[in-house]
This record gives C-alpha cells, structure tokens and sequence, in this order.
C-alpha cells in the first residue's frame, strides 16, 4: 500500500515536471496582453499576429521543404547502412564504416556545424562551389547528421527479425533483389517510416548546425524564433510555440506506432 | 553475380556520402587548428607552400595557446561540471521514474513510456523558451513564491548557472529515462521479490539488487546526456548569464566574433579527441565483440 503510493506520487511529479513547461507554453499564448507575463485575458490575437508574419511564414515553409527533403535523403542512406551492418558481411573496413555512421549520433552539433561550415568554404575556394551557403548547403550537412538515427532505427529491426523468411524466399527461386524488395522492405517499411519521421523531426528542430551552415535566404524556422527569443520573451512565439508542440507531438505519436519495437 | 553489385551499391552510396561530407569536413577541422593565424580571409594560411620547393607549414601553436589560457581551459571545465551536475540531477530524477514506469503492469507501462518521451519530440529551442518564461521575474514561479509568502520580493531566478542546469535537466531527461528503462525491463523482477524473501531491506535490496543490475543502463543513459551538453550551447545562452562561461559559446565567440578560425578548429578538435573518440571506440570495440560473440 506505501510502496503503490510513493511510486504514484513519483510518476505523477515525474509527469508533472515534464508537462508543466509545455502547458506553461500553450496558456501564455492566450494572453491578450502585450507583455508577456501578464495575464490580461483570453484572446487569439497572437495567432492572428502569427499568420500574418511573413518572415515567420517564410521561414516555416523553407524548414519543412529542407526537413522533408533531407528526412528523405537521409532515409534512403541510413536503410542503406542498417541493412549492410546486418546482412553484408564484407564491407571494406568495417571499424571505419561503424565510425562514419556512428559518431554524428555523440558529436556535439557544435562541432559538426563548424566542420560542415569550414567544408564548404574550402570546397568553394578549390572548385567554386557553393559559392554561397544556403538552403542546399543546410540540406547537406542535415542529410549527414540524420542518417545516424536512421541507420540505428533500421539496424535494430533488421536485427530482430527472423532471416529464415528470407531464406525461405531464396529457396523458393527468388532472387536476392526480389527478396528485398518484396520480403525485407515490406517488413521493416514501418521502421522506414519512424526513421524518416525522426529524421524530419531532427532536421525541423536544429538549430546550431542551420546556423553554421545557412546563408542569404535561408533562415529556418529555428533561426528566426532564436533571434526573437534570445535576449527577451515574443508573445508570438508564444502563438507559435503552442502549434509548434502539438503538431510535433503528433508527429511524435505516428513515430511509436510505427516503430513497433517500442511495443513490447 | 548481381548480388555483388547489388552489394557494393549498397555499401558504398552511403560510405561515399558519410566520407565526403562528415569524414572529409572533420579532417578540414584538423587541418586549419595546425595552421599558421593570419590577418585576411580566410584567416589562416596554407599548410603547403610552394614558393621556394616545397615547404610544409604547420604549427601545434593554436593548441598551445588554448591549452595555456585559462580562458580556453577554465571555459571547458565550467561544461564538464555543469555536465557532471546535469547527469546527476538527470540520474536523481530518471531512475526512479524508469524504475517504477518498468514494473508497472504492461498496459500502463507502455502509455507512460510514451508520454515521458513525447515531450522530447516537441521543439527542443521553445521547451527550453518554456523556461525563461517560468523564470522571469514576474513569471509563474515568482508569483507562486510571493503568493506563499516564501519571498517578499520577486527572485532572480533567471540568466545565473542554475537556470542553465534546470533547462538542461528538463530537455536532457527524456535522454536518460530511455535506456535506464531498456535495462530496467529486461530484468527479471522475481529477483526484488526473491531478495525480499531472503530477508533483504529495501536499501539492501536496492543497492545489492536493482542498482547493480542496471549499470550498463545507467553508463549509456549517462553518455547520451553529458557528452552533449559539454557542448550545449543555447541553453546557457538563452538561460544563463554572464556569470560563467562555457566551451560552447567560446567555440561560437572564437568563430563568429574573433574571426580565429585556427583557434575554433583547434577547440572543436580537441574536443573530439578528449569526448568523442573515446566513446567511438569503445562502442566499436564492444559491437566487433559482440558480433564474435553471436557467431
């Protein structure tokens, strides 16, 4: 009875401490008053205010189109490496190849934002190219950041799933293409989904790396709610913030019931 | 014979993209932090001259000159013990939520789990906005305080080192939950009941069982929190304030507002060496082992 009490009394705080922020978030940006902190009364005027925000708007679409677009690019590598690590035997230099697709899920964003960023001013002065930095170059250095967590999605899947199907396949005269595209692919097509999802959270969410590698007209929708937010509190980020949450926490439960392995 | 090039496309398109745009860029890192400074752009010069024959041009100075300020050495300690801090609140909060979220009956478990990851899913830069707008002087925790006579004047909660380790702890905790969890599950929990029968107390049972049993979870759950926030830069830039300074917005200062680039690639290289490298390591190691192990 004492142990069932405290263990409920944990969770809940556990919950609380977690939820409280968001919730905090979400009622604020109701606030009809101006000043931030100051509740006047219930209103929609910063939502008004938000969809009117053309540098907001602008930037909401361009992080979706590089978030979409590398998401994509991103999931097609990282099935790519998940698949290997588990079905390739030869790979060439295996501890380098576990290297490349391991170390950007440790890296601090920091330093592969610089690396990324001194890449392309380097490539430019060899073979004038890119000879600015933009949404292609943000693209890229996403691309590399998230094919990590696809690759670690796709290596579990893989990993748990029985091969005698597989096997069973081959032995009934497909071919090793006409397996994965009929027999593997399928199968682990909902973990293809949670990593492409994750990947597209990934890419929507960062910051420091779309800082390092952004240029003329490629402020992201992070860049711009951080040069609002920095130095003072924006009832429209309030507005923002509340659509923002929910639409990534939808996205987030799409994620749980795709990746499976989270259901035991 | 398909199958070959079969394989070899597959291996290869992402080892070509992965060395190309992540090996190639970290090796660009290594060579300008052995470059000579200089006044121009870009700030640095070539590491091979060809004036005279053929000179090679490096210098180990950028790693001696951070390595002997204090202001590159005192900034990077400031993040290892705000990393170490952070993981312990993270531990202190963690455990005993995945512990109770893992032996709670399956249906609950599974919902409890989702909703203590869900937030980790939504804007990492407005969860931790969230914060300054409780921490503010007139924000929801001063008025609670006043309102309960705690305080009779609003406190400055924001922009000091506390802030930034309350903002790390909320976003990094979701991190640490989910392999303790991992671990936490795979245990049989007849061993708490069967300790229990063996007349062990709840402390006994909790530091000769349970604690020992979920090491690995508890080591990776640290990894995942404090290796990144060593190098955290916007919490401490959006929560804290001038009172310390962190490796992160050094790297950024020397980068962006000295022009130093030597110096900034000197910084984030070591930085790889020292937090990094080692984890890399250890983690291919023990997969090459565990591989061995299974065949």
């Amino acid at each position: 009875m004492k142990s069932s009490l405290i263990k409920s009394t944990v969770i809940f705080l556990g919950l609380f401490f977690l939820y409280f922020p968001i919730l905090v978030l979400i009622f604020y940006s109701f606030n009809e008053n101006k000043r931030v902190m100051v509740w006047k009364g219930f209103s929609l005027s910063w939502y008004k205010e938000l969809f009117n925000n053309e540098q907001i708007i602008e930037a909401f679409i361009i992080s979706i189109k590089i978030a979409a677009l590398s998401a994509t690019f991103a999931t097609i590598l990282g099935v790519m490496i998940g698949y290997s690590l588990v079905r390739i035997r030869k790979i060439p230099f295996k501890s380098f190849y576990i290297f490349l697709s391991s170390t950007p899920l440790v890296l601090p964003e920091l330093i592969l934002g610089l690396s990324m960023l001194l890449f392309f001013i380097s490539l430019n002065n060899i073979i004038g190219f890119p000879s600015s930095r933009g949404q292609l170059t943000i693209f890229i250095s996403h691309v590399t950041f998230c094919i990590a967590f696809v690759a670690i999605i796709i290596q579990a899947r893989l990993t748990d799933f029985n091969k005698n199907i597989e096997e069973a396949a081959m032995d009934l005269g497909y071919n090793y293409t006409k397996v994965l595209y009929k027999i593997t692919l399928p199968i682990i097509l909902p973990s293809i989904i949670a990593g492409w999802l994750l990947a597209f959270t990934i890419s929507l969410d960062d910051l420091v790396v779309a800082s390092f590698t952004t240029g003329p007209g490629a402020n992201t929708l992070p860049i711009v709610v951080f040069s609002k937010v920095r130095l003072g509190l924006s009832p429209e980020v309030n507005a923002l913030s509340a659509i923002l949450m929910l639409a990534l926490i939808i996205i987030g439960l799409f994620y749980f019931y795709f990746n499976k392995k989270f259901k035991h | 014979m398909k199958n070959k090039l079969f394989e070899k496309y597959f291996v290869f398109s992402p080892y070509f993209w992965l060395v190309l745009f992540f090996f190639i860029p970290l090796a660009i890192i290594f060579k300008i932090s052995i470059s000579v400074s200089e006044w121009g752009m870009p700030p640095y010069q070539d590491i091979f001259l060809f004036d005279n024959g053929f000179k090679i041009n490096t210098t180990f100075e950028n790693y001696v000159y951070i390595f002997s300020d204090y202001y590159y050495i005192g900034s990077f300690v400031n993040s290892l013990i705000l990393a170490l801090i952070s993981t312990f609140f993270c531990l202190l909060i963690g455990f005993p939520l995945a512990f109770y979220i893992a032996t709670s009956n399956i249906r609950l478990r599974n919902i409890l789990l989702v909703l203590v990851v869900i937030p980790f899913w939504s804007s990492f830069l407005l969860r931790v906005y969230a914060w300054k707008i409780i921490l503010q002087n007139n924000g929801i925790l001063n008025v609670i305080l006043l309102n309960l006579g705690i305080t009779s004047e609003p406190l400055q909660l924001l922009y000091n080192q506390y802030a930034v380790i309350i903002g790390i702890v909320y976003t990094y905790l979701p991190l640490m939950i989910l392999p303790l969890y991992g671990y936490l599950n795979k245990f049989d929990l007849n061993l708490i009941e069967a300790s229990k029968d063996l007349g062990l107390n709840r402390f006994k049972t909790f530091f000769k069982v349970i604690l020992p049993l979920s090491v690995p979870g508890i080591v990776a759950g640290s990894l995942l929190v404090f290796i990144p926030v060593v190098g955290e830069f916007i919490i401490p830039e959006m929560l804290g304030g001038s009172d310390r300074l962190y490796y992160g917005k050094i790297l950024w200062e020397e980068f962006f507002v000295n022009r130093n680039w030597p110096g900034a690639s000197a910084l984030a290289f070591s930085g790889i060496i020292i937090l990094v490298l080692p984890i890399v390591i250890f983690q291919i190691l023990y997969s090459r082992w565990s591989e061995k192990n299974e065949i």
